[in-house]
């Protein structure tokens, strides 16, 4: 289903090459490695929900080569995304950071568990104080047998 | 002529809907049984139009009339038979008239074999389906009529969407499409129960055997897409929590909730309820889903539609629907009768954590995709939520799912014996511990949680073996007694762990390609050669090959073992299609076992050598042979007696088996 990304595909023409591409990788792999999980993190904006890992647009190789930069540059992760963030906006951020705009999507998980779960407590209490109540609503009749029925056996 | 003859069937389709959809309630209402019985034979009659107008359309695909106008646009007379053929449903228009197809089938089924089904049941449930033949049967014929024609006709078409030029075309729609609709016999029901303001278990048994089949449909359609984007694309990811994927997934997460309670509805007589509200829900859902591919609101490749026209258009179908129907449903759920107590410990009680989970698991989903178009149109802020977010929040939902799994159909109903129930599943706990231990013996420096999510897989799998060995007492009687056992089970129970099972099998492909996966990126001139995993692959050199409506330029790279055994060629390409200037990435894939390498081509740089994106992919094609299995276990379930439609029942039930249910 997820075919999306060949719109980035269909936009460009046949001159496009592909995502990460080898004379983008840094010498140094523990620098490297670091570059392709935030690269994992960060939106090819002209992309459909594509990140910059990904992409093959011009634009995911650019940032590709920045994000590197910075890195040599000796910037902490939080420091390139924090450099990315105020150059492009929040819209770069795969993971849309917690703020007050973004509660209700981050609350929501927690408080569907949690409304859930309560839902379910209540439910369950009401019904186990409704099951004594119905027994015990037996017609005097009822009652006799009962009992008579619990003297034979005893 | 022909697609005259399609657009005019289309419109005598409508007709037949809107009497379908008023007659049978006018009748139901009165206790008319003449006007209620009009409903079986309108649905028919509506299938069979709106099956002569898709067989028109499909006529003008395969006679390349280019003087229809979607012809026109969507194919080429250079287009193999079968692309000529499913380019149909390759567009907006198209996959619009292949909805309406399944939903009339649908209708029609129900009318053709629905006759164990209580009469007024049946007529409100039709005419229900009516309603919603007859909205999208207005939405095609005033915003996306497939018919329309061209004065000048011209000589060649503008051709499929390359992406879309793949064999994934013929089945993924289809399914997918067959998955949503089938959600609408459900919601159909749901509604006519509703209206009547009665229900009682038997309505989960009428309405199972359609919810296990666009289950099933829809389990086998996003596991074909999630196949289909992983060759196609070029990078070898198989989810990317796209709004689209999104779309199939969130009816897929409602649909198995349903399928889930509606055993307890059946069983027990208890969470009606609740059942009806996730039948609503889970059709709602496939009606987003609709809106979100169809209305351009996101812009992919999917959106074809760019008209905002068809936008409201579908948004005023859903308000009318979801809003018509959660409406009716607070007015009148609360006169359905609850029944059937239970302990918290109990198969209900583990099933009503099933679908807790699972509808928590879908508001996550839901909220995910529909937030950011939200606060874009609330406060203009635009924000992205990726894969990161989704990783966070829904895999921690569906991992507590997973390890209670194994318990559910280990606990009796009613009552149920946790501790029981726990040291059947010592077993299993022990061949887990033991698939972690292996993990970490070798594992070079992998994650540490990939063995654990191995052990979660292996502790799902051998927990659904554990139930069919405790039902068939393999262990405990003699071989030959637990074989009749196995015979006698109900195959609903085959299903359960079969199902299960396959769950399991998809994790452990999951977590075995993310955390062992390895990928290499270089270029390459002819002769070089790269390393990957315990393989070598050489570069002998690139080569034109001329296809039906494109060009290949492939190249050639023999794969070794690093020892130097030969084990055959890869031969990647990029295709370029001259009627519309594009060009895709054709991966090459070779099985070993069920791994995968993986190798995409760039294109050639001028200095003759070719970018390669190489990967191998451990244990990879168990992410879609688990959801086979899932597919398989609902058939057996479907192939169950008790719901094998108009059946009848034999005489004396074999009472002896019953009580290894």
């Amino acid at each position: 289903m997820s075919l999306f990304a060949g719109f980035c595909l269909l936009l460009l023409s046949s001159t496009q090459l592909l995502a990460v591409e080898s004379n983008e990788i840094l010498t140094d792999p523990a620098l490297e490695a670091r570059a392709r999980s935030l690269s994992k993190e960060l939106r090819c904006m002209v992309c459909q929900n594509q990140s910059i890992d990904d992409s093959e647009a011009p634009l995911a190789h650019d940032l590709r080569v920045l994000v590197r930069e910075r890195l040599k540059a000796g910037d902490s992760d939080a420091q390139v995304l924090n450099f990315l963030v105020a150059r492009y906006g929040e819209f770069v951020l795969l993971r849309p950071p917690l703020a007050w705009h973004t509660a209700a999507l981050w609350g929501l998980p927690p408080a569907a568990l949690f409304i859930g779960v309560m839902a379910i407590v209540l439910v369950v209490r009401r019904r186990g104080s409704a099951a004594p109540a119905e027994a015990a609503n037996l017609t005097a009749a009822e009652e006799a047998r009962l009992s008579k029925l619990l003297r034979d056996k005893g | 002529m022909i697609a005259e003859i399609g657009h005019y069937a289309l419109m005598l389709a409508l007709g037949l809907a809107l009497i379908q959809g008023a007659m049978p309630i006018v009748g139901a209402r009165s206790g008319d049984p003449a006007l209620m019985s009009i409903a079986g034979p309108t649905a028919v009659a509506q299938f069979a139009f709106v099956a002569l107008s898709f067989a028109a359309l499909a006529a003008c695909y395969v006679s390349s009339d280019f003087s229809v106008l979607n012809v026109y646009e969507n194919s080429n007379s250079a287009m193999p038979l079968m692309y000529r053929l499913t380019s149909v449903w390759g567009n907006h228009e198209g996959s619009m008239m292949l909805w309406i197809l399944i939903l009339a089938f649908f209708g029609a089924l129900v009318a053709a074999f629905g006759t164990n089904l209580p009469v007024k049941l049946k007529a409100n449930a039709l005419a229900v389906q009516a309603w919603i033949a007859a909205a999208f049967q207005l939405f095609i014929l005033t915003t996306s009529n497939p018919f329309l024609r061209i004065v000048d006709a011209p000589l060649e078409g503008r051709d499929l969407n390359p992406v879309l030029q793949d064999p994934g075309l013929a089945f993924h729609p289809p399914l997918l499409y067959v998955g949503y609709v089938g959600f609408s016999i459900a919601f159909s029901f749901a509604i006519a129960a509703l209206l009547e303001g009665r229900i009682d278990a038997a309505w989960a048994r009428w309405v199972r055997p359609w919810v296990l089949v666009a289950w099933m449909c829809l389990t086998l359609g996003i596991a074909g897409g999630s196949y289909w984007a992983y060759y196609e694309l070029g990078w070898g990811g198989y989810w990317f929590w796209d709004p689209v994927e999104n779309a199939s997934l969130m009816p897929w997460l409602a649909g198995t909730a349903l399928l889930h309670s509606a055993v307890v509805m059946e069983k027990r007589g208890a969470l009606k309820v609740w059942t009806i509200l996730l039948a609503i829900l889970a059709f709602s859902l496939s009606l987003i889903g609709t809106f979100l591919v169809r209305s351009g609101v996101l812009t992919s490749v999917h959106a074809f539609a760019t008209d905002p026209r068809r936008g409201i258009f579908i948004l005023a179908i859903l308000v009318a629907f979801i809003g018509g129907a959660l409406a009716l449903y607070a007015w009148r759920a609360p006169l359905l009768k609850q029944g059937g107590l239970f302990a918290p410990i109990s198969r209900e009680g583990a099933l009503v954590l099933n679908n807790l989970f699972l509808t928590c698991a879908c508001a996550t989903v839901f909220v995910g995709t529909l937030y950011p178009l939200a606060l874009e149109a609330l406060t203009g802020a635009k924000i992205s939520v990726g894969p990161p977010f989704f990783n966070a929040t829904f895999v921690p939902l569906f991992l507590p799912l997973l390890l209670a799994m194994p318990f559910g159909p280990l606990l009796g109903w009613k009552r149920g014996d946790l501790l029981g129930a726990a040291q059947r599943l010592v077993a299993a706990a022990i061949i887990a511990a033991i698939g972690i231990a292996a993990g970490f013996a070798l594992q070079h420096g992998g994650p540490v949680l990939a063995p654990f999510g191995v052990g979660l897989a292996i502790f799902v799998m051998a927990g659904a073996l554990i139930d069919i060995a405790e039902r068939t007492m393999i262990l405990r009687v003699p071989f030959g007694a637990a074989l009749r056992r196995a015979a006698g089970l109900p195959r609903s129970a085959w299903g359960t762990a079969v199902a299960h099972f396959g769950i399991g099998v998809t994790l452990l492909g999951i977590v075995a390609v993310t955390a062992w996966g390895s990928e290499r990126i270089a270029s390459v001139r002819p002769g070089g050669t790269i390393d990957i995993a315990h393989y070598r692959l050489s570069f002998d050199g690139l080569f034109n090959r001329p296809g039906p409506n494109y060009r290949d330029v492939v190249g050639r790279f023999t794969v070794r073992r690093t020892n130097g055994d030969l084990l055959g060629v890869m031969e990647p390409s990029r295709r370029t299609f001259p009627s519309r200037n594009m060009a895709t990435t054709e991966a090459a894939l070779m099985r070993r076992g069920v791994s995968q390498l993986y190798l995409s081509l760039g294109d050639p740089n001028p200095d003759g050598s070719v970018p390669v994106r190489l990967y191998f992919k451990p244990q990879v094609l168990l992410i879609w042979l688990g959801a086979l299995i899932m597919f398989v276990g609902g058939g057996l379930s479907l192939s169950d007696r008790r719901l094998r439609i108009g059946a009848p029942r034999p005489a004396k039930a074999s009472v002896a088996l019953q009580a290894a249910e």
